[in-house]
């Protein structure tokens, strides 16, 4: 047994060194990640052991830093971007969406393009402007990327090396709120494959499904939902794109209920997508509609406002309760 | 344009076709002093041969085979010049005009048809050594200056230049317009390449017009100059002397190779034909400027030269023929060939298995599958009006 107790953040950083170590292919590029070891410092270390030519700071330019990192793919690398900051990847919208996304397409199957783009997100953090939001949707929305969120250390120290072995683009978004907590991390076993959700919390009455941050939040209510009564069964997405539905399904066959959860605006989002999905497949086991818990449709709000803007247990507890008297 | 006029250019051509080098020009005479009658030779052929097939292309495109085609009318030097001094090691990030690179290259440009009949969004295999490593065309302006300096720093990472084997060394050089210079990728290419130090150039044609807009529009200084805010050297060529591309870019290409870092090319050239078949240059240019870059034309000016030195009718009568038996071979292929497979659409958006890809084209398959194949309609009443 190989079990070592560390945050998410610490289990990415062991996670990228072992792909390092394991792969000379494998570079890391992003602005402040060498020296500094990253804004978060999950990169820390990682230049002095690899060397300043496979973990590169680079200029401060994120379409730069996918641009470039397209180019390196191209060449036989497997280049592992950092974006600093979720509200930062927006420069990088063209690189992702036109070039990466639709590069293997274009190329008809002759070239592959295995790149890493780690994004820090999420809100719970108290931070300003541009620096908590939840922007997954806009990239699942395009074909030709893959998008995949941790939501503890675990999955977070696996989920980056499969991402990094993966021959298709990934975006791999960090639950930044959840960097510090620690929890135990398997470093000899994985049993989930990257594209897999998982339910984590077994339960009778209703479904709660999130990733990410939300999923510590699930548990929350969960566990508040058992004093009072209900049972409910808690699924951690974990694959944003591809959605494992097979869980999903499962699960609301069971319960006839499903609660999705998220930090990112409702409309148009992963919740509403998801929720269309299940009414299609298992609508004659829905006992009630599927509601989602979302931010609000307004820009992530002055940090003093977040904890009113983020879903949290007793907005989730009032959807189950809504679930429930159908 | 500010000082145009005052700012060195390097020019071995004139353009009457007599051999007059610019004080510009010296340091890259060398370079042009390797070249033989026959190298000379296959430039002009090269440079015919496209245009020829550029007219042919554009008439394909009038009669409706093509949904749009892009010329290259009057950069033929520029293009042809470059590319041949460019080594089969190197690799190549063309824009979407670069039809006489990747004839040089040896792509079949009849991919290039296929990708504006609307076949394909890709056409030829980049890594197939017989293409020698000229990538596929990048539709959004600028967008592959990125990726050609991310392929640079790989062979700076791979120590695959400045060995000193000149067989081996590699480099890389990226083509763009005037117009992509105004974007920001541009910009982030040339200080990434410079932060790096990437073997590469960069070729910049300034063919005067971003569709309708003009190059005073996007900078008000010579483009050349703004290579020296990198920190790399900026070259500014007479475009339409073949020579001078090819001097140019084999002293810098060589340079790259060899460590010395990223540089600029500006090659003065301009776009005799529309921007593409939908557009209509007459609507913002004037037609005395479309003259005074006709008398200047670069495959004119490299006939006179050779006609000087006393190359023979039978030999200009030889290239018009191959262009002219190259461009009947595109029309040729063009109406054999057939739509591409439905299933195709989903076949490479991943190089992994995909669940939603095989959902998708399964389900596409039976839907599909379910019409009755279809019967030839009966024939219409020849006056079309109610019976």
């Amino acid at each position: 047994m190989a079990i070592e107790n560390m945050g998410l953040g610490k289990a990415i950083n062991e996670g990228l060194r072992r792909a390092l170590a394991e792969d000379p292919k494998v570079l890391l590029i992003g602005e402040d990640i060498g020296t500094l070891g990253g804004v978060f410092r999950v990169t820390e270390g990682l230049k002095d052991q690899f060397g300043g030519d496979r973990v590169i700071d680079s200029p401060l330019a994120e379409s730069g830093i996918v641009g470039s990192a397209i180019g390196l793919a191209m060449r036989g690398y497997r280049p592992v971007c950092e974006i600093q900051f979720d509200g930062f990847i927006y420069p990088a919208f063209d690189q992702i969406t036109s070039q990466l996304a639709k590069i293997t397409n274009r190329h008809e199957g002759n070239m592959s393009f295995p790149v890493v783009i780690r994004v820090p997100y999420g809100g719970h953090i108290g931070a300003v402007e541009h620096h908590q939001e939840s922007n997954e949707a806009y990239f699942a929305h395009t074909p030709g990327l893959r998008i995949v969120s941790p939501s503890n250390p675990h999955d977070a120290y696996w989920m980056i090396q499969e991402a990094i072995a993966s021959n298709d683009p990934v975006m791999f978004f960090e639950p930044k709120s959840r960097y510090w907590p620690k929890g135990d991390v398997d470093t000899a076993h994985n049993s989930t494959p990257l594209h897999s959700s998982r339910t984590i919390r077994p339960g009778t009455d209703v479904t709660l499904l999130g990733h990410g941050a939300m999923v510590s939040v699930l548990l929350q209510t969960a566990e508040l939902a058992a004093e009072e009564g209900t049972s409910v069964e808690v699924i951690d997405l974990r694959s944003i794109s591809p959605i494992d539905y097979a869980p999903i399904l499962e699960s609301v066959r069971k319960t006839g209920r499903l609660v999705i959860a998220q930090e990112a605006p409702g409309n148009l989002s992963l919740g509403s997508e998801i929720a269309a999905t299940v009414a299609e497949r298992a609508f004659y086991s829905l006992s009630a509609p599927v509601l989602r818990v979302s931010g609000f449709d307004v820009p992530f709000p002055p940090a003093k406002l977040e904890t009113l803007f983020l879903p949290d247990a007793d907005r989730i507890l009032d959807a189950v309760d809504r679930v429930l008297s159908y | 344009m500010a000082n145009t006029t005052h700012d060195p250019m390097v020019q071995l051509l004139a353009p009457d076709g007599s051999l007059a080098p610019s004080e510009r020009a010296e340091e890259f005479l060398p370079y042009f002093q390797q070249l033989t009658d026959e190298n000379i030779k296959r430039f002009f052929r090269d440079m015919s041969v496209i245009r020829r097939f550029d007219t042919e292309a554009t008439n394909l495109q009038r009669q409706g085979q093509l949904a749009l085609w892009i010329p290259s009318h009057g950069q033929e030097g520029a293009q042809v010049g470059s590319a041949h001094a460019v080594r089969p090691q190197d690799h190549i990030f063309p824009a979407y005009r670069e039809h006489a690179v990747a004839m040089i290259r040896g792509v079949d440009v009849f991919d290039i048809i296929r990708l504006v009949r609307g076949l394909t969004h890709g056409g030829w295999n980049p890594n197939d050594p017989k293409f020698r490593n000229f990538h596929l065309y990048t539709l959004v302006i600028g967008s592959q200056s990125l990726h050609a300096t991310g392929y640079a720093m790989g062979i700076k990472f791979d120590g695959a230049y400045a060995t000193g084997n000149y067989e081996t060394d590699q480099a890389v050089i990226v083509y763009f317009g005037d117009g992509a210079t105004s974007q920001g990728d541009v910009h982030e290419a040339m200080v990434f390449a410079a932060s790096q130090q990437t073997p590469q150039v960069f070729f910049v044609q300034n063919n005067h017009w971003a569709i309708s807009v003009p190059v005073s529009v996007q900078a008000r200084v010579p483009l050349y100059r703004r290579a020296d805010g990198y920190g790399m050297p900026g070259v500014q060529i007479d475009g339409n002397d073949v020579f001078a591309s090819y001097a140019v870019t084999a002293k810098l290409m060589d340079d790259a190779r060899q460590g010395k870092g990223p540089a600029m090319v500006e090659a003065h050239t301009y776009r005799i034909g529309a921007h593409t078949s939908s557009d209509d240059p007459t609507k913002y240019r004037e037609d005395s400027e479309v003259e005074s870059w006709v008398a200047r034309d670069p495959i004119v000016r490299l006939e006179a030269f050779l006609r000087d030195k006393g190359v023979d009718q039978a030999f200009f009568d030889e290239v018009a023929q191959e262009g002219a038996d190259f461009s009947s071979d595109i029309r040729r292929r063009i109406v054999a060939v057939e739509n591409p497979d439905p299933a195709a659409m989903f076949a490479h958006v991943y190089s992994d298995p995909h669940p939603l890809m095989e959902e998708q084209a399964a389900w596409l398959a039976t839907y599909e599958a379910a019409f009755p194949t279809e019967e030839p309609e009966p024939a219409a009443a020849s006056d079309g009006g109610d019976a």
